[in-house]
């Protein structure tokens, strides 16, 4: 019984979001305050609702319930529990589930913490998230049901889980994803709530900073997770294929990148608020546009879900309705607002503006790069080549420029800065990064304009943090610096670019790579490392047979490491996959992977040394950890604390112990 | 303009972007589905392949007429670039261990990073018709790697995938196609 169960509590969170939708709307416009009350508790309701829902579907994968179409296409009875338990969002109907799911929690932690926040804003906001939940449970029922049955042919055994996506990395890779996605639907849903009440003021970006923050840090760790993945998994050492797929999640994080930065100005000048609306809006529009892309079938990709055009359709046409409608009533209330104040060419703010137009343009070339296969094939033009070459372009052409503004906009003054004072602090710097850029490349022992540039960069950015230190320490506010966790949130996530960029720099211009045939015994050089191949054993996993090579790695004459890459054979589908062998390291990894057997006994065999490649996930890592940080300066604190002073706010609250409970 | 007029254009610019993007997106999607939900089918069906005159990853030349030997091939469109021809490669290997002849269309790439990849992979294929320029991509209509064309005795197209070809692919559509014109299994 448990997919009924399952379905029932879905349609009863489908009603509970339609109420959530309308009757905080309705209470607000004939000012009856039980009604503009009850957003908080349906918020949690739906959330109930939803979480039960998902529950069901989760203990139909536990108890190999085949006679539900998805789980007899996505699981089987040899799959380990875990992967039984994350097969759940394996495909699309399960993972918009888990959208859901993501979606109606966030809702609910917006209902909890924003009872300090004006009721009618509140109410607004919250019936706008109820709106989105209601879509999206409205399209897993019309044409994604995850718990249809297949009775009375029930299926003997399920075909498996794509093998791809048997892994821990990708366990944790969509969920992450997922969050981050949407929690930009916060900052959508305070946009149009701003826009609706008329209310765009410093507090208004105050207290959407800490939620754009956490849902952007997510997205960039869910992000650094596929790439991570796709190291390791697809045994090619890539780690970033511009595939359609990830572009669609880089889209939106582009623009929350931009939407991060705005907020600042929006907060700390009161500057950009319409700019800062915009952009709130489009963030969540490219999570939505992503979420078409990839399941409606129109756009083929590694990554693309079983693909449906009335999915798509339907999707189109939510798509049009939200951000179409939201973008209308943006024109609306812009039309009528009264510029605010300008803002100095040479200061904090015109810095940040032109860190926004940079991301702006560049999230303008990935979109055109990826819709550009949909465009020659509606509009039959000869075609001219977009793959990696045409993305990594314009990756350097837009993130030099972007990384030099950024070494020099952290230490820019709000307001108005001296231009003598940011000549004079230029030098330096400059100097610095020139003199340790090539240093660092003679002791690297090479030259490309890769390496030197991206060490250039990074170093440049680092050095004005340090000079700030320096000017700070000598004007005696030093210490005031120090104590803000603002400043201290930015320096991580700066600190994380400059990282990225050596990693993506330096393991692009050193990684060494053969190709060659192995039989026991078979030593290779590479890099300074000698290679030894010493033969494969057969080993069975739970629902797969492996060919596990062995290959000793040394360095001088010292044993370096051991490696065992596999190849797997997947029992139900007869999928091969390979799985890399992996020695990490600051400094360098060790890749080991196998290919096809050659006869003999031999192995075709791709070894390669990639320096520094590391740094691009540890950049990461920082970058997201630096926007955490960053939201826990005490005047956020403040905001987003408890505020029991309202019978409605105690009211939600025992309703969201409910839930959680 | 006056500057309000011009402010009250530009404010309604992203809603005007995004209403054009939305209409475009409503035709890919039309696009897609009178060519049959996501198993694109070509124009081409039921045509002779297209004629072209080019050289192969052997460097020997290569054209149509080779097509029409009276046995059924698959031709196989991929790159090393991209990530799902990696993730097809087994599969199309069992295939042709399973007897089914199966010529690659190396669509832009270079020779140099496509043989590397064949080296990796495994050249499982019986020669590959060099399509640097994407050229004969055009004519055949290919709208990303990986595709997989079903050509039968006298050359003529009868089947088109775009996308990863895998078990349940070939089982649910591919196999019938491929024995209606001949094709020959062993098992």
């Amino acid at each position: 019984m448990y997919p009924e169960f399952g379905l029932i509590a879905l349609i009863f969170a489908g009603f509970l979001a339609l109420l959530q939708s309308s009757l905080p709307l309705v209470g607000v416009r004939s000012k009856r305050p039980e009604l503009i009350a009850s957003a908080g508790p349906l918020s949690a309701l739906v959330f109930l609702a939803t979480l039960i829902s998902y529950y069901y579907l989760t203990m139909s994968f536990m108890a190999d319930d085949f006679s539900v179409a998805y789980v007899a296409n996505n699981s089987n009875s040899l799959l380990p529990w875990y992967y039984k338990f994350s097969a759940v969002w394996g495909a699309h109907e399960g993972s918009m589930l888990l959208w859901v799911l993501v979606l109606v929690s966030w809702t609910l932690a917006v209902a909890v913490f924003s009872r300090g926040l004006q009721k009618d804003f509140r109410a607004v906001a919250l019936a706008s998230q109820g709106m989105l939940a209601l879509g999206f449970i409205l399209f897993l029922l019309f044409t994604s049901n995850p718990f249809e049955r297949l009775l009375p042919f029930s299926a003997p055994e399920g075909s498996d889980l794509n093998p791809l996506l048997q892994d821990v990395g990708l366990i944790f890779h969509p969920p992450m994803l997922y969050m981050g996605y949407v929690g930009f639907s916060v900052a959508f849903s305070f946009a149009l709530a701003a826009l609706i009440c008329g209310k765009l003021d410093p507090m208004w970006a105050k207290w959407l900073r800490p939620w754009t923050n956490i849902a952007w840090a997510f997205l960039t760790l869910g992000i650094a997770l596929g790439s991570w993945w796709a190291y390791y998994e697809l045994g090619w050492g890539g780690w970033w294929f511009w595939d359609p797929v990830e572009n669609a999640s880089l889209m939106p994080w582009i623009v929350g990148t931009a939407l991060v930065h705005s907020l600042a100005v929006a907060e700390k000048r009161n500057l950009f608020q319409s700019w800062t609306v915009l952009l709130a809006i489009l963030a969540f529009s490219l999570s939505l546009l992503g979420t078409f892309l990839v399941r409606s079938g129109v756009l083929t990709s590694v990554h693309a879900f079983a693909s449906d055009p009335e999915r798509g359709l339907y999707i189109l046409i939510f798509l049009f309705v939200v951000i179409g409608g939201s973008l209308f009533l943006y024109g609306l209330r812009m039309a009528d607002l009264k510029p605010t104040t300008g803002f100095e060419p040479l200061s904090a703010e015109a810095m940040l503006l032109v860190n926004n137009l940079l991301l702006i343009l560049f999230v303008s070339v990935v979109l055109l790069g990826t819709l550009y296969p949909l465009l020659v094939e509606s509009l039959g033009l000869q075609s001219v080549s977009v793959g990696p070459p045409y993305f990594n372009l314009f990756l350097v052409i837009i993130g030099a420029p972007l990384m030099l503004f950024m070494g020099l906009g952290q230490r820019m003054r709000w307001r108005r800065d001296e231009l003598s004072r940011v000549i004079k602090s230029i030098p330096l710097p400059l100097i610095v990064s020139v003199v340790l850029a090539l240093v660092f490349a003679w002791m690297l022992g090479s030259f490309k304009a890769g390496l030197v540039g991206a060490l250039f960069l990074s170093i440049w950015v680092v050095s004005h943090l340090i000079e700030d230190l320096r000017a700070k320490y000598l004007s005696g506010g030093l210490l005031k610096t120090l104590k803000s966790l603002t400043w201290w949130g930015m320096v991580t996530a700066h600190l994380g670019i400059a990282v990225l960029a050596v990693g993506i720099g330096l393991s692009a211009a050193l990684t060494e790579s053969v190709d060659v045939r192995m039989q026991a015994g078979t030593k290779v050089e590479l890099a300074g490392y000698e290679f030894e191949f010493d033969g494969v054993y057969q080993e069975p996993g739970p629902n797969y047979t492996a060919t596990i090579a062995e290959v000793y790695v040394w360095k001088d004459g010292f044993p370096e490491a051991q490696l065992y890459p596999e190849k797997r054979r997947y029992l139900a589908g007869g999928d091969v996959l390979t799985e890399a062998g992996i020695d990490a390291g600051i400094g360098r990894d060790l890749f080991v992977s196998m290919g096809e057997p050659l006869e003999g006994g031999a192995w075709a065999v791709r070894i390669q040394v990639k320096p520094f490649i590391r740094w691009t996930w540890f950049g990461a890592i920082l970058m997201s950890l630096g926007a955490v940080i960053g939201i826990l300066d005490k005047r956020y604190r403040r905001v987003a604390g408890p505020k029991v002073s309202t019978s409605e706010a105690s009211e939600s609250n025992t309703k969201a112990a409910e839930a959680t409970a | 303009m006056t500057p309000e007029a011009s402010k009250r254009f530009l404010v309604f610019a992203p809603l005007a972007a995004f209403v054009f993007l939305s209409v475009f997106f409503y035709f890919a999607l039309q696009l897609r589905e009178t060519r049959g939900g996501d198993e694109l089918t070509s124009a081409l069906i039921d045509r002779p392949f297209p004629s072209f005159e080019l050289s192969g990853l052997d460097n020997d030349m290569h054209d149509q007429s080779e097509f029409s030997t009276g046995q059924v091939t698959l031709v196989n469109v991929w790159g090393s670039w991209c990530p799902s021809c990696r993730y097809e490669h087994p599969f199309l290997t069992e295939l042709v261990e399973a007897g089914v002849p199966l010529v690659g269309l190396n669509y832009k790439d270079t020779p140099a990073a496509a043989k590397d990849w064949l080296d990796y992979f495994g050249d499982i294929y019986q020669y590959h018709i060099q399509d640097q320029d994407g050229r004969l991509g055009v004519d055949l209509g290919v709208y990303g790697a990986p595709e997989t064309f079903i050509v039968d005795g006298e050359g003529m197209i009868r089947y088109k995938r775009v996308g990863v070809v895998d078990q349940r692919v070939w089982d649910d559509q591919m196999k019938a196609v491929y024995l209606q014109y001949g094709g020959q299994l062993n098992d």
